[in-house]
């Protein structure tokens, strides 16, 4: 049903009474429900955006499991597999999120194997070091957090909602990856050369997660008119650098960007040029590990057919038994 | 949380209401911190066979996760591994008082002959049914142990199976769900379950033997010949409802008591404690 809202000849589209209301909604702040009409570009812009970050917790999964079997203390063991093990639960969330606008986990799961769909490109770097864990936390868990925090007042419900406890529990991861830099850069020399060394290869890749400067983020300004993002990329990656360097003042750690200074006039930390051929690159799928994570995935996804299947066949077997124990 | 502020003060405000990474996964329970209580040398013995079998097996689980055949197994493999290395690190903690070592100490630098882990939590993951058919065995097991191990003379002892046993009930009914899922789905998980249980079997019998050291520890360890009756009246109905027959044919001579371990256990070692021994006299 189209009714012509204003009949102004200065307003020639035609808008309907539903994306009134869905605009009325966006502009009043509210939150868009799964049963809400929403225009087709608003609901493909959030499966896009929700898959990827579901995605992301999957892949991101392997970096840190890689040492899980090898952590040098029970404690650091416990901590990393329930920290892995969270983002499991992350991407459940999140697959669950995307589903309530129509996506299916499989199709999700089979454009992810078929190198399809996109994740962060961080997890296309490798863990050669302990310390990796440590600045995994600390600067692409924050990172993440920068990101994603404002997303907890994202306008689709289901996916606000689901950040909401994603944050809390990143919160915390971040946390547990200072502790591990902070320890080792109390401990020998050895220890603070791997710590020293870990930041230096993770820093700028963490940066590059809030995605290219503004004035070359081509999805960036309707998403943020219809409040699924609430800052521009540029904005986060400030906050995020004018959080880490009081902090890598704590660990004792120095952040290799030698142009890093404080703007007395903006209050600012200002920031180093960022060489966005390497992103690209890894974007392209040329970064160290783009193959090796997906294989990956591939082969866990593939090994598990035959009990994905036993699963599926023994649920379709025990409701047929309950339908003819009703029918008899 | 709806503020954009996020700095590692608040984060740390965050850190008890969060998910999974419960604080008790970070610091031992406080009884087994401040109580002055310190172990004999054959408490200490008990405390490391039960500690070692869970720690063995935690390290097994914690390889399925990012590998296992859906998101939800990911979870729930890496709940029960975070549920037994929660056990072991309380149990070789207290087996450390004996001998004024932490729980590290025991786990990244004793070599194998001094573990004394089972050999059915040494055998490797293999196959998704070959990890359920190990997980089904080694908690029904658990569960009947640490229901009388509640008992225990040893309050430590009693403290660390009161906690524990609720766990292993959980990890328990996980594992019967996918015998049966596994055993009644399709042929081909028929098979492989089939197969697991024909694997795992002939490490049964090494669990309940009896060693000299429980003779000296009357009322306070768990006698294991004294559990089989109750291990397999809780197996059978699984087994019967899931039409598994009760492999017959190799029983492992075992040994992981006194220090005889399988071929796997070295390997399992080699990657646990690499970079730990790397660093001697490091904390992390």
């Amino acid at each position: 049903m189209t009714s012509t809202i204003t009949p102004d000849m200065s307003a020639p589209v035609a808008i309907s009474v539903e994306e009134q209301q869905f605009n009325d909604l966006i502009e009043a702040d509210s939150r868009i429900e799964p049963r809400d009409w929403m225009p087709e570009g608003y609901r493909k812009s959030l499966v896009r955006q929700i898959s990827q970050h579901a995605h992301s917790e999957i892949i991101g999964m392997q970096p840190e499991s890689n040492w899980i079997t090898r952590a040098p203390s029970l404690k650091r063991k416990a901590i990393l597999m329930a920290k892995v093990q969270d983002e499991a639960g992350h991407g459940l969330y999140l697959y669950s999120a995307a589903q309530t606008l129509g996506a299916t986990r499989d199709d999700m799961t089979d454009a992810l194997i078929a190198g399809k769909a996109r994740y962060s490109s961080i997890f296309n770097y490798p863990t050669p070091s302990w310390a990796d864990m440590g600045s995994i936390g600390w600067l692409v868990d924050g990172a993440a957090i920068c990101n994603q925090v404002p997303l907890c007042r994202a306008s689709y419900g289901p996916y606000g909602r689901a950040m909401v406890r994603i944050c809390k529990e990143e919160s915390f991861h971040q946390r547990q990856g200072f502790e591990i830099l902070l320890e080792l850069m109390q401990g020998t020399d050895e220890q603070r050369q791997m710590a020293q060394d870990s930041v230096n290869r993770w820093y700028w890749p963490a940066l590059m997660m809030f995605g290219p400067p503004d004035d070359d983020s081509p999805n960036s300004a309707q998403s943020m008119a219809w409040k699924i993002k609430r800052h521009s990329n540029d904005e986060l990656r400030q906050r995020f650098v004018n959080m880490l360097v009081p902090q890598a003042a704590v660990l004792g750690v120095t952040l290799p960007d030698p142009d890093l200074h404080f703007n007395e006039e903006t209050q600012q930390w200002d920031l180093g040029e960022i060489d966005w051929t390497e992103f690209h690159e890894v974007l392209a799928g040329r970064g160290p590990n783009n193959a090796q994570r997906l294989q990956r995935r591939r082969d866990a996804h593939e090994d598990g057919a035959w009990v994905r299947e036993a699963a599926a066949a023994y649920a379709r077997k025990q409701s047929a038994r309950t339908e003819e124990m009703a029918a008899s | 949380m709806t503020d954009d502020t996020v700095n590692i003060d608040s984060a740390e405000a965050d850190a008890d209401n969060h998910g999974h990474v419960a604080v008790d996964v970070t610091t031992l329970d406080a009884e087994l911190i401040e109580g002055p209580s310190v172990a004999t040398a054959d408490i200490a013995e008990y405390a490391l066979w039960l500690g070692d079998d869970s720690l063995i097996l935690a390290q097994q689980l914690g390889a399925w996760i990012s590998r296992a055949p859906e998101l939800e197994e990911d979870v729930a493999l890496g709940n029960v591994g975070l549920d037994l290395i929660g056990h072991a690190r309380s149990l070789l903690h207290y087996a450390g008082t004996a001998t004024n070592r932490s729980e590290d100490d025991l786990a990244y630098w004793r070599t194998e002959p001094d573990f004394r882990s089972l050999h059915i939590v040494e055998q490797p993951n293999g196959d998704f049914a070959h990890t359920i058919a190990r997980q089904f065995i080694v908690s029904h097991y658990l569960f009947e142990l640490y229901s009388r191990l509640r008992a225990s003379a040893d309050a430590t002892l009693a403290a660390i199976a009161a906690k524990a046993v609720k766990e292993v009930d959980y990890h328990r009914d996980h594992s019967k769900q996918w015998v049966l899922r596994l055993t009644q789905g399709t042929d081909e998980s028929r098979r492989r379950m089939v197969t697991a249980l024909s694997d795992l079997w002939p490490y049964v019998e090494e669990i309940f033997r009896d060693d000299p050291l429980i003779e000296r520890l009357e009322g306070i360890a768990v006698r294991p010949s004294s559990l089989r009756p109750a291990f397999d009246a809780a197996i059978a109905p699984v087994l019967a409802e899931a039409e598994l027959e009760i492999p017959r044919g190799f029983v492992a001579s075992g040994g992981g008591r006194t220090g005889k371990h399988s071929e796997h256990l070295a390997f399992l070692l080699a990657e646990m404690q690499v970079l730990t021994r790397a660093h001697p006299g490091a904390s992390w």
